[in-house]
């Protein structure tokens, strides 16, 4: 067994697991937070994704044991405890869901592209690193709408928050 | 319309769980003593059961129970049945073999369910499953339909000889062959319609719970049709008696027709949970779902279309083989029958038409319908044969379509459509305008420059949805009736709960239900729920597929509101002291027409549940039913146009401009509709471009078992879509509305296909468009082939 | 996934030592390729070796001529790199490419190397680059170290800690991916050196993993163009074939991907 410590959404959680783990595991069942899915086994739908000391992952592709000590934060944790984060309220605006099990991960994966981007990013930019997340349902149409829009939102909240 | 009434770009009421990931999907749930499964699955495509020896894994850590088929058998549970009878030409009824949920005897398929292995843990019913040895006698294998079908080929169940379950058809053959005599020109093609995986992002999964208190089963499962879950499991596999069987679909992660059925895994999961006494729970992983879940598509075709010298249609006969995997699935032979030959005069006029469809038993995956089901299939084979036929014929493909197309309404086709309303003309020139087709040679000579080849192609389709008049199925052979019920409870402080038999799994009813309802009685959204997906609280209810849940689910809830309006004008007026006649519903209140006299909904409501006023006779309380059985299919149409660039060096397609026309009669939503044909659009595209299931035809294994080998579109793959509709409306439902939910994917895949052979210059070309094949295509013009799939080719080389 | 231990090293002599007690040990740095492998029960290790906390071992230093790269340095911040993106932009872009966003973050070249996946983008820039792979034991030229399909000169217990290399002329990179998987389906590195001397590096294609193609080498030492392989053709009979791609076609692709890749190279 494993001993983890580490922070989701802020809080402090301590478990012995198994060490065959895997984070997403742990979130779900030993957390219970079931906001990130499992749509595959070979690394590739990204449902699953998490931000990992504040950097967008795969918690299917990593042991929990791997994340002690560090900082995780999932869809449950994204807004902080207030309002919708800007991405959350722009998928609901531009219809970027349909059955929705896709949709934690694909909003964790949006908001680490916009925070790697800001400003520069484009439609093309935004389709080439929407690589790691499959949807069924949406063609992806509205998910980059939305994404792209809570980017010029985001941008346009930080300039006047630092005017 | 209001502001949240029909008509309105309402955002989803759902949406707000989902995107704080407090969605509740089957996995999600958890019960007290709940415990987990792994299936021992065959790595055989067909072989006998020697011997099954699990005292070891029984043995291992956190195992409670190893679970066979015999010990099933033993326990009443019955057959998995296909509900649609379909008799072949000369008579006989099909050909149906035995579907065990655990193999006792043979495996069929790669993924046939032998064991169910009942652990604390996931992982230590993995370890158990691996401990558990089965031994078998591998047999001969098929997994291609026409091969399956070849005298001397393995012969997979003893019910159907030579594979053959049906030998079906439709139409007129003589008046067909007739008509093709006399034709003066004959467009000839082999069609192949690839074999697809669903994949509904979230896996199947089930948790079966038996309370030996009550005697009483519960089973969370993912399902478009909980209701049917729950009749087919009582009424065919003797799992437990309706009133004693509660099934719940919570929120469902995509389902494209594949969770329909009734599989085997939840029936299994119940029974256990009886056998273990503890909560059973068993979720996919992905390689399981590709291995187990119902295919889509999968036939191969040879058509015949005949003009006359003015180029119209004299006649249209297909050939079809259809490959319905190792076992029947609930609808498997309805999909290649009804709801595929009964398409076959697309938009167009054509007087005499013949279709036949073989259906056979392979050594693969059980097939059933997958959104659109026979509809994309005849669509595919229409679309390219007339466009073929234009460039043979050399005339406009767009004009061809025109001159052919169905001007006149009703208009009965030879193939038991009565197509009720439409204007194809109307979407063909909102496509052609939207793509600028007049301004494609332009942009065509400017793709040159930069060293690509482009290609335009269109696609004019129909569908039948809403399906369908419960006596016209069921004369057509369907075991159940295809009807839908709504409930509307308006509570004591007005609030309101609708409940339906439809199924939500990611179309937004409680959105669009709700504004039904805005729309009636004026109030706000956030008044009113959608109750869905629970047999304990739903009355009855037949589920969403078929692009019904609009057509048929939301005709049952106008009904019902029709009743509850009825009523509640009746207790208003009787508090007004009114004549019934004259109350008007609007912003929430009942009012007296013309007067300034008015009583708030809310405490119209009330006044129904205190019953301290009410007319004379009649009885408390505000909460109506209704069953709706339409009167016809609804006909959703529209023009397709696409157009790509292909490079030459790499075979690549890269899809620069998609343009949907359609018509889907009146809209409730059109967010919510755009989202639905973005959705179809993509997945048609992916089975243009990318979707190839794939069986090594030697060993029966699944070569495109996990998105390393199948290719899902992804967001780069694909562009924006440009996306418009026209309205005629459906004459027979009281909304005027035809369904959405599979045009997309009905519609597209010809588009693509047709722009490719054109961008090209070589119509030899079978989906999945790889890179691959394209460059293939490009670099082996005019050369022979000797099997259509490219893909088996490849294999058949590979082996060799 | 089977049982497994999980061990955290500090350093090292720790790692080896750790790995060199397990009955059937594993080094884990990113994981984003052994543990897909281990979830599908298709590796089995006694033993789970977690380097990535070793001080020291990532990072990117350009240093006049020389580059180096830590073992641990990822996928993400390789591609980040601002020294590296000036004194080797291709390599900067390559790693950009790998994956998917979430498999940069944690995806190492260390690990990538180790592994040597036949469709892989490290090994075919290694190769190009005529880089040197260091070791915990020792340096080894990268000629010599892919040395078949998941092969490679590393003996049991050692770990890549850096890769080096001269910074070169031109070099470009361009892969047609696998539509499915995104690997490489065909991968070609091609890079001149100072000197004129030309190294291409293909991966995804071959039959026994990452190769360089001789040919083009010669005919773009003599003529650096796109137009100079038009007479170069790529023996087929030693690429892969599968599913998605007839070594025939292969051949075509790694021929079009190395057109590119000069003419891409900066």
């Amino acid at each position: 067994m494993a001993k983890v410590s580490l922070t989701v959404n802020g809080k402090n959680v301590e478990k012995d697991v198994e060490d065959r783990t895997l984070l997403v595991q742990f979130l779900r069942e030993d957390v219970n937070l079931t906001g990130a899915h499992i749509g595959c086994d070979t690394s590739q739908c990204g449902a699953c994704v998490v931000h990992v000391d504040g950097k967008a992952v795969k918690s299917c592709t990593m042991l929990a044991a791997q994340a002690s000590g560090c900082e995780v934060t999932t869809i449950e944790g994204l807004s902080g405890g207030g309002d919708l984060h800007p991405v959350q309220a722009a998928f609901r605006e531009h219809h970027g869901l349909q059955c929705g099990f896709c949709t934690p991960g694909m909003i964790m994966a949006a908001t680490d592209i916009i925070k790697r981007h800001g400003t520069k990013l484009d439609e093309a930019t935004v389709r080439a690193e929407l690589e790691g997340n499959i949807c069924r349902c949406t063609g992806y149409h509205n998910i980059v709408k939305a994404i792209l829009d809570a980017a010029s939102k985001m941008d346009g909240a930080a300039k006047v928050a630092a005017e | 319309m209001g502001i949240e009434g029909i008509g309105a770009r309402v955002a989803r009421k759902e949406d707000k769980r989902f995107i704080t990931g407090k969605g509740r999907y089957t996995d999600d749930m958890v019960v007290a003593g709940m415990k987990h499964s792994v299936f021992v699955r065959s790595p055989h495509a067909h072989a006998k059961i020697k011997k099954v020896d699990t005292e070891a894994a029984e043995k291992m850590p956190g195992v409670i129970g190893i679970l066979n088929g015999q010990q099933l058998a033993d326990d009443g549970i019955g057959n998995i049945i296909c509900g649609w009878m379909i008799h072949s030409k000369d008579g006989s009824p099909m050909n149906m073999g035995a579907w065990r949920p655990l193999a006792q005897d043979t495996v069929r398929y790669v993924g046939d369910a032998v064991l169910i292995v009942v652990a604390d843990t996931k992982a230590q019913a993995r370890d158990a499953a691996e401990a558990c040895i089965v031994e078998y006698e591998e047999l001969d294998i098929v997994t291609q339909p026409d091969k399956a079908l070849a005298d001397g080929a393995p012969q997979i169940h003893p019910e159907a000889k030579n594979n053959l379950i049906f030998d079906w058809g439709l139409g007129d053959e003589e008046a067909t062959d007739k008509a093709l005599a006399s034709a003066a020109h004959i467009t000839e093609m082999d069609i192949v319609n690839n074999r697809l995986v669903p994949n509904a992002m979230e896996p199947r999964a089930a948790l079966g719970i038996y309370d030996d208190a009550e005697d009483h089963y519960t089973c969370y499962t993912t399902s478009q049709n909980p209701h049917v879950a729950r009749l087919v499991m009582s009424a065919f596999y003797n799992v437990a008696p309706e009133n004693k069987l509660r099934v719940i679909a919570p929120d469902v992660g995509g389902g494209f027709g594949s969770k329909i059925y009734i599989y085997p895994e939840e029936i299994v999961c119940l029974w256990a949970s009886k056998r273990t006494g503890v909560p059973v729970k068993w979720t996919a992983d992905r390689t399981e779902s590709f291995l187990t879940d119902a295919h889509g598509r999968d036939h191969i075709t040879k058509v015949k279309m005949g003009f006359d010298a003015n180029n119209n249609i004299v006649g249209l006969k297909v050939d079809t083989i259809a490959n319905l995997g190792a076992y029947m699935s609930l609808f498997s032979s309805a999909t290649p029958t009804y709801l595929y030959a009964t398409l076959l005069s697309g938009q167009y006029n054509i007087p005499a038409i013949y279709g036949n469809v073989r259906a056979v038993y392979t050594n693969t995956a059980p097939v059933d319908a997958y959104r659109g089901a026979g509809r994309p299939e005849a669509t595919y084979l229409l679309e390219r044969t007339m466009e073929t036929a234009a460039r043979e014929l050399g005339v406009d493909p767009a004009e061809l379509r025109r001159q052919n197309f169905i001007r006149e309404f009703p208009h009965q086709t030879p193939v038991i459509m009565n197509y009720d309303a439409g204007d194809f003309e109307v979407s063909l020139d909102a496509a052609m305008k939207q793509i600028d087709y007049a301004g494609f040679a332009k942009r065509k000579k400017e793709a040159e420059s930069r060293g690509k080849l482009r290609g335009i192609g269109m696609s004019c389709y129909i569908e039948a949805c809403g399906i369908a008049p419960s006596q016209a199925v069921g004369s057509l052979g369907a075991g159940v009736g295809l009807w839908e019920s709504a409930e509307v409870r308006v509570n004591a402080v007005g609030t309101i709960e609708v409940l339906t038999g439809s199924h939500s799994h990611g179309q937004g009813h409680e959105t669009t239900f709700a504004q039904l309802v805005c729309e009636r009685f004026g109030v706000p959204m956030d008044s009113v729920s959608i109750v869905h997906g629970d047999t304990d609280k739903v009355q009855m209810g037949m589920g969403t597929y078929g692009s019904r849940s609009g057509a048929v689910g939301m005709s049952a809830i106008m009904k019902a509101l029709d009743k509850v309006e009825m009523k509640a004008k009746k207790i208003a007026a009787h508090l007004l002291e009114a004549d019934e006649a004259d109350i008007e519903i609007e912003n929430g209140e009942l009012k007296v027409a013309g007067t300034d006299k008015s009583v708030p909904w809310f405490q119209m409501a009330l006044g129904a549940y205190t019953a301290h006023n009410l007319p004379d006779g009649m009885e408390p309380g505000l909460k109506e039913g209704a069953f709706y059985d339409p009167a016809n299919f609804t006909f959703p149409a529209g023009c397709y146009i696409c157009e790509v660039e292909v490079d030459p060096d790499t075979g690549t397609t890269k899809i620069i401009d998609f343009v949907a026309a359609d018509d889907f009669g009146n809209i409730i939503n059109p967010m919510i509709v755009e989202g639905q044909v973005h959705g179809g659009v993509a997945q048609g595209i992916g089975q243009a471009l990318m979707e190839g299931t794939y069986y090594d035809p030697d060993s029966g294994q699944l070569l495109t078992a996990s998105y390393m080998d199948y290719q899902m579109p992804r967001a780069e793959d694909l562009p924006n879509f440009q996306l418009s509709t026209s309205v005629t409306e459906c004459p027979h439902n009281p909304l005027g509305i035809k369904g959405c939910g599979e045009a997309g994917a009905i519609g597209s895949p010809p588009a693509v296909i047709n722009a490719i052979t054109n961008a090209i210059d070589n119509n030899d070309l079978t989906m999945p468009a790889t890179p691959q094949a394209v460059w293939t295509a490009l670099h082996n013009k005019g050369g022979s082939r000797d099997d259509k799939n490219q893909f088996d080719r490849h294999i058949t080389k590979a082996a060799k | 996934m089977y049982d497994t231990k999980y061990h955290r090293a500090s350093s090292l002599d720790e790692a080896a030592k750790i790995f060199a007690s397990a009955d059937d040990g594993a080094f884990l740095s990113g994981g984003q390729t052994l543990l897909p492998t281990m979830k599908q029960r298709l590796a089995a290790p006694s033993d789970l070796v977690d380097l990535t906390h070793i001080d020291g071992l990532s990072g990117v230093s350009v240093d006049g001529d020389t580059v180096k790269i830590g073992g641990l340095t990822t996928h993400y911040e390789v591609n980040q790199d601002n020294a590296l993106s000036k004194a080797c932009p291709a390599l900067a872009r390559m790693a950009g490419w790998i994956g998917d966003p979430q498999v940069r973050h944690r995806g190492t070249i260390g690990g990538s190397l180790a592994n040597n996946d036949p469709a892989a983008d490290y090994p075919a820039a290694m190769l190009a680059l005529n880089a040197t792979i260091h070791t915990n034991k020792r340096e080894i030229a990268a000629d010599d170290f892919f040395t078949g399909m998941f092969e490679t000169a590393l003996e049991e217990g050692e770990i890549v800690t850096a890769v080096s290399f001269k910074s070169v002329d031109k070099c470009g990179y361009e892969k047609f991916r696998n539509p499915a998987s995104r690997y490489a389906m065909a991968g070609v590195f091609a890079a001149k050196a100072k000197d004129g001397s030309v190294r291409i590096g293909v991966t995804g294609a071959g039959d026994d993993g990452v190769f360089r193609w001789t040919e083009a080498e010669e005919a773009l030492a003599s003529n650096w163009s796109a137009d100079a392989l038009d007479s170069c053709d790529v023996d087929s009979s030693g690429l892969m074939s599968d599913i998605h791609a007839s070594a025939a076609y292969r051949a075509n692709l790694v021929k079009v991907m190395t057109k590119r890749a000069v003419s891409s190279a900066d």
